[in-house]
């Protein structure tokens, strides 16, 4: 054998073949059993403190979270709490979105620890301080594919990452079920957050169900992950996920939803071998029952569904109906059952979702049903900021699937109580009119006028068409004209389009004394 | 038509107003709305308030409103049956034949 030391110096290009120099000999044998060894030699420290000073993060950083705890969530809270109790400043959070659980922020953002924030949405008082100008930087908003686009194309670095998981090996495996027989929590898929581990610096994974290695399956690789904290409380289970989401009996809702399986029956798009994605809003649920129907009646069968899954296309699934699903995020317990369950049912990341930058899954989608806060005479769609000016919802993945799917279909009642939901010019842009294509109503349809070819269809079928100038005026004639939002200079909010460029601002509201 | 006593009309529910009239010997008719929808429709409301009082032929009271987005219909429908309430009069004019 070669003394591999002695002439190392002298191979031809060393330089350009091996950064490491020459082999050295190995580390010492470990003889313990692997059992021993998870118990001893891991990624799990002790406190979130500690994983918080090793993971070096420094004031001016950017930390991120993900929303798959919805309403439940207690990590961000938790975190964030941490931090301040640390002492840390001028820190940039950037959520895959935020709720009305995420109160406790405003008292972290006055006090100079969050300075700027990056999330899909934002509800409940949070929502509100920040539209009456709690923030010097404004909020940037993304949709769910651009925030992937962002994250894996380093417009946003995220320095710590700090991911939630109902489960999780000692050595950073997670997963947000869990495959063990234990009652642990579950949010299904963890979609939104694995860009999050695959591209920060750090990553500390918070779990309160530490399990035997190897988690498998599971969302988030321990090669991703940096450190485990084990904690009693990342969530309330009851604000993570109700049972099935629960059908509408509004008739209102199941009129819209009617209308709307009829227009998706005659647009040619519901064909044997189709694609769809349906929003988890009342009418869209009800609009994948009266689908449903149609595929029986017809022996039609759907190669896949995509999106936020629910209970109904789970069902659909288990009933043959549906040959797979992509789930980025799983809204009911009855889609995270299934994805423990069903083979077909794939978990999916934000990034092959909707990113822009790939042929991502929203650009295999036939037809997608999406809800509208107010849509406008150029068919542009809110869905961030209520009819007040203030903020209080959320992109998601609403631009990525309008952009992507051959057919998009908005559904809103015509008025909600008083407020018209189409209106010459909608509060925020979100979703750009040119990529929307029908607009159903309770009181009729609208088509784009990019789209003769499928309103020739609708005409034939005999679906009650109107300009989208005359909903607007049906509108106005039985709640009246609303008199203008005002607001003031100060922009406390950048909507950004799926791919990044901005499309709209949000301005602070302006109030009665 | 002349106000005597207190009267109320209306519930909290969505899409309603709950209107409650007093009767005042001067001084017009003094309006304090809440409103959920008050930016957009907050001035129409008033005015409707205003307007059906006007046609009631009542001059002065005053009026507490809380609005949960009803439309004009329910506007007018809920201050006239406070202002028969608050005069002590059977006799709507159901405006029937």
């Amino acid at each position: 054998m070669t003394d591999i030391k002695s002439i190392y110096a002298s191979i031809p290009h060393i330089d350009e073949i091996s950064q490491h120099g020459a082999f050295d000999g190995t580390k010492e044998k470990r003889m313990g059993t692997f059992v021993e060894r998870s118990a001893t030699q891991n990624k799990v420290v002790e406190s979130l403190e500690e994983a918080i000073r090793r993971s070096g993060l420094k004031d001016g950083m950017t930390i991120s979270f993900h929303h798959h705890f919805r309403n439940g969530d207690n990590v961000v809270n938790l975190v964030v709490g941490k931090l301040a109790e640390m002492g840390f400043r001028n820190l940039t959070m950037a959520a895959s979105s935020l709720s009305g659980v995420h109160a406790p922020l405003i008292e972290h953002i006055k006090s100079g620890v969050i300075t700027h924030i990056e999330t899909s949405g934002l509800r409940g008082e949070l929502a509100e301080q920040i539209s009456r100008g709690l923030m010097d930087f404004p909020v940037v908003f993304r949709s769910h594919g651009g925030r992937g686009a962002a994250i894996e194309s380093g417009d946003v670095p995220i320095d710590v990452a700090f991911l939630g998981a109902p489960s999780c090996d000692p050595y950073g495996n997670a997963n947000g079920y869990s495959r063990e027989e234990d009652q642990s929590i579950s949010c299904g898929s963890l979609g939104y957050a694995r860009p999050d581990a695959k591209y920060a610096d750090k990553v500390v994974i918070l779990t309160n169900n530490l399990v035997k290695f190897p988690n498998s399956p599971y969302a988030i690789p321990s090669s991703n992950v940096d450190y485990v904290v084990l904690t009693d409380n990342i969530g309330d289970p009851k604000g993570i996920m109700s049972g099935a989401t629960r059908f509408t009996t509004n008739p209102k809702e199941l009129l819209i939803a009617k209308t709307a399986a009829d227009v998706i029956h005659a647009s040619g798009y519901l064909y044997d071998g189709f694609s769809m994605q349906m929003g988890s809003g009342g009418a869209s649920l009800a609009t994948a029952r009266y689908i449903r129907q149609m595929m029986i009646e017809e022996g039609l069968q759907c190669r896949f569904a995509l999106g936020g899954i629910t209970g109904q296309i789970v069902s659909m699934h288990e009933e043959g109906l549906i040959d797979r699903i992509l789930d980025v995020q799983s809204f009911d317990l009855d889609a995270a059952e299934s994805l423990k369950r069903n083979r077909f049912h794939q978990q999916i990341d934000a990034c092959y979702y909707a990113s822009y930058l790939h042929e991502s899954a929203v650009n295999q989608l036939d037809f997608v049903v999406l809800s509208a806060l107010e849509i406008d005479v150029a068919f542009n769609i809110n869905v961030l900021t209520g009819s007040d000016g203030v903020i209080r919802g959320a992109i998601g993945g609403h631009p990525d699937t309008a952009d992507g799917a051959s057919l998009s279909v908005v559904v809103a009642p015509l008025t909600r109580g008083r407020i018209p939901s189409i209106v010459q010019k909608v509060n925020t842009i979100v979703t750009p009119g040119s990529t929307v294509d029908v607009i159903v109503t309770d009181q009729g349809v609208a088509v784009h006028p990019d789209r003769p070819d499928v309103e020739v269809k609708f005409r034939e079928a005999g679906i009650p068409l109107f300009t989208i100038q005359e909903l607007k005026e049906r509108a106005e004639s039985i709640v009246g004209k609303p008199d203008p939002i005002r607001y003031k200079e100060k922009i406390v909010g950048v909507v950004m389009y799926r791919n990044n460029t901005v499309i709209d601002v949000v301005r602070q509201i302006e109030e009665d004394e | 038509m002349k106000l005597v006593k207190t009267g109320t009309a209306g519930t909290m529910e969505s899409n309603d107003i709950m209107v409650t009239l007093e009767p005042k010997e001067t001084g017009g008719v003094q309006v304090a709305l809440s409103s959920s929808v008050m930016q957009q429709f907050g001035r129409q409301i008033e005015a409707v308030i205003r307007e059906t009082l006007t046609e009631l032929g009542v001059a002065h009271a005053v009026v507490d409103a809380v609005d949960k987005g009803a439309l004009d219909c329910t506007v007018r429908a809920r201050v006239n049956a406070a202002a028969y309430r608050a005069a002590d009069d059977q006799k709507y004019d159901w405006g029937t034949k």
